[in-house]
Parts: C-alpha cells; structure tokens; sequence
C-alpha cells in the first residue's frame, strides 16, 4: 500500500516537473497516512481516492473529464498542510477543491483559498461559521458542522428522557483545543433553554491520561456524557468510561469520537457506546459492487480494500461523492466539461444531492440530502446516531438521519460570522 | 469518613497509580542515561515498536505485509491463528535484544567520545526510523492489547470502602483500576530484579562500574561495547513493559510513543540516574497532578495536568538542581 503511494506521489511529482497534466479536474487530497492520527486519516483517504478513481474508470471521469487526485502528506500538521496547499494548488491546470481534513489547517487556508479563488470543502469540520456563504464565499462545511451536531445529541438525549431534560445534567468532555471547545457555546444555550445542567471537562492533548476527568464523572454520575475528542483521547476516554462503568447508551461522540479505531480498543467495554454520523456504515449499497469490481479487484485501490465499509471509508467516500456531484453542476451550469475553479464554486453553491441522487449512484440513504445555496453553505445539518456493537464489531444506525436545531445554529453561525466580517473589512454578500 | 475525605484518599490513589506508569516510562530514560551518558530520545518510541512487536506475534500478523504485497502482488496479512501470549512476549524481547545489538553494531560504536549533543541527535534519528520500521513492519491501524491482565474498577475496593462513608452518604466507593494495580505490582518486580541484578551479578557490577566511568571500566577489562548492547536490550525490556501497560490503556497506536512526555517531568524531578528517583518522582508526580487537576483545575478552566506536572518538577529544580536523587556534579574550574 505504502509503495503504492510512493509511486502515486513520484507519478504526480514527475507530471509536475515534466509539464501540463493530463487529467482536467484536479481534486487534491490533503491526507495524513503518517503519525498519530494514522489510522483515521488512512481509511478517509483511501474511500476518497477509491470513489474518485471508479468515477474515472467507470464513467470516464466527469463529463468525459478525468480527475486528477493528487496527494500530499500531512501528517495532520498545520504547515505541512499549507505546505501541500502551496505545493499542489497550481498542478495542471489547478487545484478546483480542497479537503483540508483538519480543523487546524482548514482555518490556515480559509484566507489563502479566499485570495487565490479555490473552494474549501471542511466536511463538517473547521469554522462552523462558514455555513454562512455571505461572508465565506469560497468555504463550505456542508452536510453538517459541529454546532448540528451538538443540537441533534442533546435532542437525542432528549429523546431518550422521553422528551425532556429538565433537571438533567450533561458533561461534555471535549479536547482542550479550537475544535473541542466548538460546541460549548451551543451546549451552553441550549441548558438555559431546556433547563439541564452543562459541566465541561477539558482534555489536555493528546489524553492518554484521563483518570482525573473520568473520577470527576464518577463522583458527579452526569445523566449523559458527550464527547468531542480525536484520536487517542477518544479510545481511552471509552477506556475509562467502560471502567467506571457508566451505562454506554448514555455515551455520545460527535462523528470525529465515532470510528472503529475509537471502540475496537476497549473491548467488550465500548459496547454501546454512541456517536453521531453524517454518512451509512457498511458495505450495503449498490456501490460497493463497483468499487469493487472496477477499482478493488482492478488492482486500482489506494489502499488493500479491507477497508470498505469502515465509517472513515465511507466518509472520505462521501466526500468525493458531493465533490464530483458538484463538479457535475459546475459543468452543467458552465456548458462545458473543462471547468476552472470559480465555476466549481459556482457548481458547490448550487449542489443539491437529494434521494433520488443518492439512489441513483448506488447509495440510497447513504448520507442526509445535501442542498446548498449563497448564503447557506453547510447543507441541511442532518445527522443519525449509530451505536458500537462489540460482539459483532458493527455499528448500527439506530435513529434515522435527524434534523439540527438550525435556528439556533443559524443565529450562532450569524453572529459569529458577522463578527469575523467585521474584524477582516469583508463586505458580505446580498446573496438576492 | 465524609466523601470529601474520601474522595481526597481516592484522587491521591490515583495519582499514585498514575505515578507508577509515568515512571515505567522514565525506568527506560534512566538505564540508558547512566550507563552511557546518552538521553534517549527514542525511548517512548521504542515502547511503541515493542508493543507493536508483540500484538503482531500474537496476532499471528506478517510482518512487512503490505510491503511484500506491493512487491510480489500477493495478498497476505496474517500466517494463521497467532501465538500464545508468552511465547510472543519472548519473542517480541528477542526483538528489543536484536535491536540492542544491530543499534551498537551500526550507530553507538562510530559515536563513541562523542559529544552528549550528538549522541542525543543520534537518537532523534533512532525515534524516527523505529516509528517508520514499526509502520511499514504491522501497518498503521490501532490494535488491542490483550496479554491477560485485569482492567476496569475493583469491586472488592469499592464494596470495602463505600462503608468508610456514614450511611446515609450518596457514596459509591473508591474507584481504583485493576489495571493500575497490575502495573504497580509489575513496576515493583521489575524495580527489585532491576536493583538485584545491578547489585548481585558481575554483569550488574560491570555496569555500575561504566556508569561511574567509562575509561576506568575499559582499563580493567570491560567491554564498552558489550555493556551498551546489554543496557539497550534492558531498556528495551522496560519499553515492552510500558508498551504493554500503556497499550492496554489505550490501544496500541503511534500516539503510544508520546507517554515520553510524561515521562520528561518525572526525570527532572527524581534525576537521569537514580532509579529509586524515577519511582517516587513517576509517584510525586503522579499525586501532584491529579490533586491539582482535581482541586485547582475547576478554579482555572481545568486541564492543567500536563503543564503542572512540569512546574511541580520545574520547582522542585529550584532547590535541588540535580534532581531528588540525582548526583551532584561539582567541577572544579
């Protein structure tokens, strides 16, 4: 697998030096197969690159335009990621999007990308405020961001208290950076609003060491525990809570606290546990079949294939699938094939992945539907909560994709990016 | 007793616990530190590739599959159904001592009277070979660690102390990790074999004997060489055991090479040469911060833990600069 990327990035870089490419639409991939954070960044990777090479081997390309993916590594460091932003931004005829897959260099290249005129897709990372396409012209974080997903958590604990949270009581236990502290403010509303009580208990990076939180936990018995962490700190902290034995059910991740990679550790102890997804899991769609046949058994897969149907598979997946959807709607809106990248923002502004989309490309209720205008540009904020199964090692959808309180999360996102207009002379746009 | 009370003996026992993973770590730093002067930067990722090493012959894994798979088009990952746990810990030793020796063979005997700062440099360069050779060796993935010690909250503690409290107190009892308690136990066997072996055996005394002064060891006949290979392979040794500890913890992933860290505060403060200073510094340390991250963290935003347990340490360098039991260094100018 390795050797394959190796040859992918000499293949790429012996294109660069030796003249213009020959595939037209370039979708970088900004991904991190190296360090810590590895094993989520492999799998993601691999889904994008996998979907991106069946369109090309299936349907030749987009419009009869080959796409071009190619990938620099990360490590999921900031300046290695502007790095691979300056150093594949101008491959063959440029750079139409990017996947930055970090909280950290998403905000790094918000300015960048706005200068040189390239779209940003942060799938449901980065600034959660860049939902508002007035201000954010060339950033989208469609189909959900953080602040959704705090809303549709605390919704489905309310759920589960049979509709209620009055008199209860939430901690959220959340990486002690930019993006653990996200949906503090969300939260925060929301307890005035439906009368819980919010305790926040901060993880230093990288939280290999949680037993002070997790005692705290213990001693204060929080009717539910939500947890915005990455890496590490999430295997552990379903480690701890398995320990302490706190009943799963009443454990929540955001979808970044909800991979295999989190649960697998902990054994038996993770059963239970949930966390919030924007995408299926599994390999029950339609278009597995093809990517399997034509990029897996081809002998095309960025990585072995063990790793279809994983969440951050199917993720990165889905991610190629709304970039090469969007693609489509740049060439349809432009009247050519050869779109340059101020047309596949025009083509993101305007994407609208429905049902029938989704049907259509072999992924019926893979992931929410998707419908993106000027001023609106994170999609429709759905998600569902999947719950770990140990014994079979499965995760299993266990509500349909739920809506987010989006007015909340809109009049958030407004002030913020109000703010931020204000602070940077950006006139927002009328978007009429 | 009031659960304030409690929960106070609860949070020391604890760190304690804590403490005596932090100085699992820094046992690694030491014994490499005073035979040989060199300050290993490698040794968290060495309890990376050794932990890495033994779930991969547990788990029956071909090492270099992915490699081999490139080259010759095959699609291998495992040989069969593994191995039992203390055969693959064996081997997985067998590895650390290989690595000892191929580690003297080609880099520590071209460095010898070398500066500490390039001896140093030479271990950065190891971290980052073995963090690559453990990748393109088991693959990137996290794996379980399963070698068959207890985890999760005792319930015998628990039951026993949840009476200390009067009755009508909303008490559950003292959580203590079984885990954790493994660990002490393992931490105060390897600590005693440690100490015999460097006081009882002539190898042991050869060792000390370096550690005090290389050329006078070599004037009497000791190989330099041979000491070094067997201070790596006892580092290594310790770096399984970590690995084992720690990846039980929390899987065993590449972030398992940054416990090193936690390890760095616990050095300063016991000192690089004493391992009773790696013990009760790792146990100093280990209370130190959980009592701050549970009594003076709620008062600042929380999550002090990290940094507080390098001001304790930094403190402590203000009154002993050598560390608790570290050796005092006079030079005469």
């Amino acid at each position: 697998m390795r050797l394959t990327k190796i040859a992918t990035v000499a293949a790429v870089a012996a294109m660069m030096g030796a003249g213009p490419a020959l595939a037209d639409l370039v979708f970088p991939s900004l991904s991190y197969r190296t360090g810590p954070y590895a094993p989520n960044g492999i799998p993601f990777a691999d889904g994008y690159a996998d979907y991106l090479t069946l369109i090309n081997e299936r349907d030749g390309g987009v419009g009869g335009v080959k796409i071009d993916n190619p990938e620099c590594e990360t490590g999921y460091n900031t300046e290695k990621g502007v790095e691979c932003y300056e150093s594949t931004k101008n491959v063959g005829t440029g750079a139409l999007i990017y996947q930055p897959l970090s909280t950290g260099i998403t905000y790094q290249l918000i300015p960048k990308v706005t200068a040189d005129g390239i779209s940003l897709h942060s799938m449901a990372y980065g600034r959660t405020s860049a939902m508002n396409g007035k201000v954010f012209k060339w950033v989208f974080n469609y189909p959900a961001n953080y602040w959704d997903g705090a809303t549709i958590a605390v919704h489905h604990a309310a759920d589960m208290e049979g509709g209620s949270l009055e008199g209860k009581s939430i901690a959220l236990v959340y990486h002690n950076s930019a993006y653990g502290k996200e949906p503090i403010r969300t939260l925060e509303e929301m307890s005035k609003e439906m009368g819980f009580k919010l305790t926040l208990i901060p993880v230093d990076h990288p939280g290999q060491e949680q037993k002070s939180q997790w005692l705290q936990i213990r001693r204060e018995r929080p009717d539910y525990v939500f947890m915005w962490g990455w890496g590490v700190m999430n295997s552990v902290a379903i480690q701890e809570a398995a320990n302490i034995r706190y009943p799963m059910d009443h454990f929540i991740g955001i979808w970044w606290s909800g991979s295999e990679q989190d649960v697998l550790p902990a054994g038996d102890g993770a059963n239970g546990y949930k966390s919030l997804n924007f995408t299926g899991v599994g390999t029950d769609y339609p278009v597995f079949d093809d990517i399997q046949k034509y990029v897996v058994d081809a002998g095309k897969a960025a990585g072995d294939g063990t790793n279809l149907g994983t969440v951050q598979y199917n993720r990165g997946m889905y991610a190629a699938m709304l970039a090469v959807e969007a693609a489509k709607k740049a060439q349809e809106l432009a009247g050519h094939a050869d779109i340059n990248a101020a047309e596949m923002r025009d083509g993101m502004e305007a994407l609208d992945v429905t049902d029938a989309t989704l049907e259509a490309l072999g992924m019926p209720g893979f992931g929410p539907t998707v419908s993106v205008d000027c001023a609106n540009h994170g999609g429709s904020g759905a998600a569902l909560v999947q719950q770990w199964d140990a014994s079979a090692k499965t995760w299993n959808a266990v509500t349909e994709f739920m809506p987010s309180d989006r007015e909340l999360v809109t009049k958030l996102a407004m002030e913020d990016s109000e703010a931020f207009a204000a602070e940077n002379n950006i006139e927002p746009r009328a978007c009429e | 007793m009031s659960p304030a009370i409690l929960n106070f003996i609860e949070t020391c026992l604890n760190g304690l616990m804590a403490g005596v993973m932090y100085s699992l770590v820094a046992l690694g730093f030491v014994l490499i530190f005073k035979a040989s002067g060199i300050f290993n930067f490698a040794q968290g990722v060495m309890a990376l590739f050794a932990a890495l090493t033994l779930v991969g012959f547990q788990t029956g894994q071909v090492p270099f599959s992915h490699l081999i798979n490139a080259i010759f088009g095959t699609d291998i990952h495992h040989w069969g159904g593994g191995m039992p746990t203390i055969l693959a810990i064996v081997l997985a030793m067998g590895v650390m001592v290989l690595l000892a020796f191929l580690l003297e063979r080609f880099v520590l005997k071209y460095l010898v009277n070398q500066e500490p700062i390039i001896l140093f440099m030479a271990t950065i360069g190891l971290a980052y070979f073995l963090e690559g050779l453990g990748d393109l060796m088991w693959g990137a993935d996290i794996k379980r660690m399963d070698v068959g010690l207890p985890s999760g909250g005792s319930f015998w503690w628990e039951d026993l102390t949840r009476a200390w409290a009067p009755a009508d107190a909303d008490y559950y009892g003292m959580y203590i990790d079984t885990l954790d308690v493994s660990a002490a136990i393992i931490a105060a066997i390897l600590v005693t074999g440690l100490t015999l072996f460097s006081q009882y055996t002539a190898t042991g005394r050869a060792l000390r004997a370096v550690a005090d002064d290389h050329q006078a060891a070599l004037s009497v006949g000791i190989s330099l060489r041979r000491i070094w290979v067997i201070v790596w392979s006892l580092a290594g040794f310790v770096a399984l055991v970590a690995g084992i500890l720690w990846g039980a913890k929390s899987g065993v992933q590449f972030s398992l090479s940054l416990i090193a860290l936690k390890a760095l505060p616990v050095l300063i403060l016991g000192g690089f040469t004493s391992i009773p200073g790696a013990i009760v510094g790792g146990l100093i340390i280990g209370v130190g911060e959980k009592l701050a991250e549970a009594y003076v963290g709620p008062l600042v935003g929380g999550a002090i833990e990290n940094w507080f347990a390098y001001m304790l340490a930094l403190a402590f360098l203000l009154f002993r600069p050598q560390g608790l039991y570290g050796e005092k260094i006079i030079e005469r100018i």
